[in-house]
């Protein structure tokens, strides 16, 4: 575990430099960014990893999201040091009830073979937007207002801005999503992922319990989305079925594909760069008058699709071609 | 020393209007290595596909160690012991060749989905262990030192290799073989079938082969069953296979179209 925890507080220490150097626009950014990284992680487990097409990843997503919202409203955060052990308790509740979903999406579709899984998961995204429109609890189609997020606080003579919580809470949840699937990858568990992936009947004669596998895959990566939720919920402060939408499955899966299937740098590396590019675009529609980013969006996609067929990384990790590298030169 | 390892009691396969197999019964004891050959579409491979549960029987039954198995899921049937190679190979083939072995190792794991998060000493423990294991395993065939190319790269007769390993890291008590040299030319044949009759013995193994050229089992096989059309036509030592009529008409006869 040292590690990771060694990354954790390198990371955070990064955070503290983006608090005191960037604008409120760009911290958000940040933030999305983060999330998007936990969220092409987690599609990325399942589909890459596994070989099971999910297009429902924003249902799970939104399903944490306001679980962890509805949950804030029952035990309310206290605004102090504190703070990060509430996001921490939203955020594993989201993710426990986006795991169950995922779980009662998961456990029937996955025992047939083929494309069952993308058809009904697109089903379940739908269904779960249409029923939070329609739920007067949650703000049905108005949203849900004044969600408990980040207060800055005083630490002695430190403050602590609502940015470094959120971020500190955020980046823990990428550590964690990273470390997680990237230790069960390399165990006999993580082993059976992969097996499926390559050929199912071929795994059951091995021994693989096949069901199971998927099922477990699909739970976990479920719980993920819904964590990302969560701290999407709270940072926010909105939440509104819109934002789950379709299109947000298929953001997750344009990252998962470009970063390369079962790479999880891979997807680090995507969700950084699908976040980014709208907003970099932004001035050029300014500047131009007509909205040119979807039109350069796609066009960038085309072109790593034609140069990187199997994504930016592949099936590798950015530390394989670092020791390819290196063994080239020296 | 001749108790009924596996039994197949009339067991008969029907795909739409074809009987693939026809109200098959056969049993192979512990120990034996014992030959299933017959021409293309006898009916082979769907034999093996009941016996492993990739297929449900339309009739029949199937008794693996005392117990019926045509109700078990495929997984089970392996875990109990009964694993496979594939006549069209099926590795793993964008892992490497070692992770393709290692995959067979479930019995070797007992640490769980947390442990292998937190990584504690019973997770070290036992990759270690399977990992040497699976080694020693590629050892056999001469095929540790590619444990780390993927499986792909490997030439045609080494996959086939890989298969036979991999179903051994399941630890299996019978390993039923489909065409295992199917693609190689006559050395690596024969090779390959000196390797079968030493992990035979070495993993106190009983091995079920198929085998689309008779002459090859001939050698290794005590008792061999022949089947043209999904029926049994003929079973016994290899010399009785040799001059039976019904063996003979039936490959000629397929000859005759080739
Ligand atoms: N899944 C299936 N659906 C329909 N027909 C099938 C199926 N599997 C096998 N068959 C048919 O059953 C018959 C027996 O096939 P099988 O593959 O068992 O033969 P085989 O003895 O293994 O032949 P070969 O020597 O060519 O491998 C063939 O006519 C084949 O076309
Ligand atoms: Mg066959």
């Amino acid at each position: 575990m040292k590690k990771p925890l060694l990354a954790l507080i390198g990371l955070i220490f990064v955070g503290f430099l983006i608090d005191l150097s960037f604008d409120a626009f760009i911290q958000l950014t940040l933030i999305y960014v983060l999330i998007n990284m936990i969220l092409a992680m987690s599609l990325n487990l399942v589909s890459g990893f596994t070989g099971q097409f999910s297009l429902g990843h924003a249902g799970f997503m939104a399903a944490g999201a306001y679980a962890s919202a509805f949950l804030s409203t029952i035990f309310p955060m206290n605004p102090g040091p504190m703070q990060f052990v509430y996001f921490l308790f939203y955020a594993i509740a989201g993710g426990a009830v986006a795991g169950l979903a995922g779980y009662l999406v998961g456990l029937p579709t996955l025992r047939l073979r083929g494309d069952y899984l993308a058809i009904v998961t697109l089903g379940f995204g739908e269904i779960i937007r249409v029923i939070l429109l329609n739920t007067k609890t949650v703000g049905g189609a108005r949203g849900m207002y004044g969600i408990t997020g980040p207060t800055d606080f005083t630490l002695g003579s430190w403050t602590i801005s609502k940015f470094l919580i959120g971020y500190a809470h955020a980046i823990f949840w990428v550590v964690a999503c990273f470390v997680v699937i990237w230790r069960i990858i390399r165990s006999h568990h993580g082993r059976a992922f992969l097996s499926v992936r390559e050929d199912e009947i071929a795994a059951e004669a091995m021994g693989i319990h096949t069901t199971q596998t998927k099922v477990r895959a699909f739970v976990l990566s479920s719980f993920f989305a819904g964590v990302a939720g969560s701290i999407f919920a709270h940072y926010a402060n909105y939440l509104n079925p819109a934002s789950f939408s379709f299109n947000r499955s298929v953001d997750a899966v344009i990252m998962v594909v470009l970063g390369g299937m079962g790479s999880l740098s891979g997807s680090l590396m995507a969700a950084t760069i699908i976040t980014i590019l709208p907003e970099a675009l932004r001035p050029l529609q300014e500047i131009t008058g007509v909205d040119l980013r979807m039109v350069i969006y796609s066009l960038a996609l085309i072109l790593l699709m034609i140069l990187r067929p199997k994504g930016l990384m592949g099936t590798k990790e950015v530390n394989e071609f670092w020791r390819k590298y290196v063994r080239k030169t020296s | 020393m001749s108790a009924k390892l596996l039994e197949a009691k009339s067991i008969t396969m029907q795909f739409g209007g074809l009987k693939a197999v026809d109200s098959l019964s056969f049993h192979i004891n512990q120990g034996e290595l014992v030959g299933l050959i017959g021409p293309n579409g006898a009916g082979k491979t769907t034999v093996f596909n009941m016996l492993t549960s990739v297929y449900k029987p339309t009739s029949g039954e199937v008794i693996f160690l005392s117990e019926p198995t045509v109700s078990l899921k495929p997984y089970q049937v392996a875990r109990k012991g009964m694993t496979r190679t594939f006549q069209n190979i099926r590795l793993f083939k964008d892992l490497t060749v070692l992770e393709n072995v290692l995959i067979g190792g479930t019995k070797d794991i007992s640490y769980g989905f947390f442990s292998s998060i937190l990584q504690t000493s019973k997770y070290f423990q036992q990759e270690k262990a399977l990992k040497e294991k699976a080694i020693e395993l590629l050892a056999i065939f001469g095929l540790e030192k590619k444990a780390h190319a993927p499986a792909s790269a490997l030439p045609y007769g080494e996959q086939r290799k890989l298969e036979i390993i991999r179903a051994l890291a399941t630890q299996p008590k019978l390993i039923c073989l489909d065409e295992p040299a199917a693609g190689m030319n006559h050395q690596e044949t024969h090779q390959l079938m000196e390797t079968i009759a030493k992990i035979r013995k070495d993993f106190r193994l009983t091995v079920l082969l198929i085998e689309h050229d008779m002459k090859l089992v001939m050698g290794i096989c005590e008792r061999i069953i022949v089947l043209d059309h999904g029926v049994k036509i003929e079973e016994g030592s290899p010399q009785v296979i040799q001059s039976s009529p019904k063996v003979i008409e039936a490959y000629l006869g397929a000859e005759d179209i080739h």
